[in-house]
């Protein structure tokens, strides 16, 4: 315990340490570099065009339509992906039969239906959130189907010679041993949540932060489009921590140190 | 100990099909029975069905021919007058190891206060009950298989199969174990079937020993343990005859003429 903390306290430091010495050197960098400010505008011309963005370009109302679809596109795209792992993990059948459809969806580049939903569906959020639905179903499905493979069979038997139903097995063994990777699956989907909702906002529409991104690019402010990196940034940070603190709540029975890892 | 028969398989052959395709028989024509509040050790080369028997007799298989009779009821399937304990102790690690204990008898849908009930009254018999709340990653292996038999208990069937349940734990542990096991078992009268490949467990926890062939398995002997204290396998230890039970069990596997030092039994 007592090294442990001592990991933690250094490993703060170092942090923050470097943090303090890329600040420092986006701040004076590029002028000692020589390189203009409309490749790499300073710290303080970032933060100057952040602070213009919340009074005239409403940037908190373009961060809120984003947030809203990337919770709309993760929770939506992670119920669909566990429903259906788990019915083709139980079902082989229903495995053999689709697998072929799944696969080709999942390489398929799942950005590059976002011009398709545009068309379908208009410059309206839901293009955005589709597509963000598309791209986080695959990690959570493939996660779910694969812990509900390998769940130890022995488990299921001591279940079974204990007379367990079908539905008994699935609630006592087979779904809590899912959830492990289930989390795992949902991370990963939290970040993607935020590329498939960028995308289809840069592809069309006039709302969220990539339509800052795409709108700053139009007027080669370099700044503009620094502050809406760094707002989605944001965005996707406080998804995957909510999806960790959940994970540290419901998986509380894991020994701490496999909980910990990023 | 009554004549009457608690466990019983009655001719059974087994047959699976293997990778390559063709059939495999792993048991033919077994027969055998444990009477009510019997030990019985089944030791085998590995490979030779003792593992497809004791399924069968939980009803997770279905015997190619013959059949099993467990209180005299023919085996159709899982019930509930037998449990098993593997070598591996299968705890749930998201549940709290008095939730594992209740992990059969939730199954079977007992009333919650009755399920603690049982549940509490074997961790405090296998002094775990201050570590009810545990989970089982935050146990030694030898409490955690002593978890697993609680959790066998606490349905109470009338007969335990037990396939190597403590060859997974160190020897000082096994010993403890094999006591534990001893003492419970005699306690409540239950019948239990081991497999073990450690014949000193075989001699000092049973009345009987049945030894098989190779595949495909057939009860090929059967030794009647004749030592005092069943309920002490540490005691048994120490008679003189011991060592004849387990040179014999030896000879009958083949394992002294396979260059082995006699005092390997145990290892
Ligand atoms: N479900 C199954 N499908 C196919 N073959 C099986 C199956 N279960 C067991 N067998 C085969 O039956 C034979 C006997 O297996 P079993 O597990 O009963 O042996 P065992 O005596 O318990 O061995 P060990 O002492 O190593 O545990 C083996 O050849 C095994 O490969
Ligand atoms: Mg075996």
């Amino acid at each position: 315990m007592n090294g442990n903390s001592s990991l933690v306290r250094r490993g703060t430091a170092a942090s923050v340490a470097l943090l303090i010495v890329v600040l420092a050197a986006w701040q004076w960098g590029p002028g000692l570099l020589g390189i203009p400010t409309f490749i790499i505008p300073p710290l303080s011309a970032v933060f100057d065009e952040f602070l213009r963005m919340l009074a005239v370009s409403a940037l908190m109302t373009h961060t809120g339509v984003t947030a809203l679809e990337v919770i709309a596109g993760f929770v939506l795209g992670s119920l669909l992906g566990a429903f259906f792992g788990y019915v083709l993990g139980m079902s082989p059948t229903a495995e053999f039969a689709l697998s072929p459809y799944i696969l080709a969806l999942q390489i398929a580049p799942k950005v590059a239906f976002a011009p398709l939903f545009i068309l379908w569906m208009g410059f309206t959020l839901y293009p955005k959130i589709l597509v963000a639905i598309l791209i986080v179903f695959f990690p959570v499905m493939v996660n779910v189907l694969t812990a509900i493979r390998t769940v130890d069979p022995d488990l299921v038997n001591l279940a079974r010679a204990f007379k367990a139903t079908r539905a008994q097995i699935f609630w006592k063994i087979e779904f809590p041993a899912s959830l492990p990777p289930l989390f795992a699956g949902l991370r990963i989907a939290s970040t993607l949540a935020v590329v498939g909702v960028v995308v289809g906002e840069l592809v069309g529409g006039n709302l969220g932060l990539g339509y800052l991104l795409a709108f700053g690019e139009g007027q080669a402010n370099t700044a503009m489009v620094f502050v809406a990196i760094l707002m989605l940034t944001v965005v996707g940070g406080i998804a995957y921590l909510a999806v960790i603190l959940v994970e540290q709540r419901v998986l509380h029975y894991l020994p701490r140190r496999t909980l910990s890892g990023v | 100990m009554s004549d009457v028969v608690r466990l019983e398989y009655r001719n059974v052959t087994m047959r699976f099909v293997a990778a390559s395709g063709k059939a495999l028989t792993a048991v033919e024509r077994v027969s055998l029975a444990v009477r009510d509040g019997e030990v019985v050790s089944l030791i085998g080369p590995s490979g030779c069905g003792k593992s497809t028997l004791l399924n069968i007799g939980s009803g997770l298989y279905t015997p190619s021919e013959g059949e099993a009779f467990v209180d005299g009821e023919r085996v159709e399937g899982p019930n509930a007058h037998v449990a098993f304990m593997l070598q591996k102790d299968l705890l749930l690690p998201w549940r709290t190891v008095l939730e594992n204990v209740m992990f059969g008898v939730e199954i079977q849908r007992l009333a919650l206060p009755e399920r603690r009930r049982r549940a509490h009254a074997l961790l405090e018999n296998f002094n775990l009950a201050e570590f009810a709340g545990h989970y089982p990653h935050q146990l030694s292996g030898g409490m955690r298989q002593r978890v697993a038999l609680a959790r066998t208990l606490a349905v109470d069937p009338s007969v335990l199969l037990l396939d190597e349940p403590f060859s997974a734990v160190d020897a000082q542990t096994r010993m403890v174990l094999q006591r534990g096991l001893a003492q419970t078992l005699k306690r409540a009268g239950k019948t239990a079937l081991l497999i073990t490949h450690d014949l000193l467990e075989a001699v000092t926890l049973s009345d009987r020993v049945l030894v098989m062939s190779r595949r495909p398995g057939r009860v090929i002997d059967e030794i009647r343990i004749e030592l005092p204290q069943r309920d002490d396998p540490i005691a048994r230890r120490r008679e003189p005859r011991v060592n004849e039970y387990v040179a014999r069990l030896m000879d009958r596997l083949d394992i002294s003429h396979a260059g082995q030092p006699a005092a390997g039994a145990s290892a």
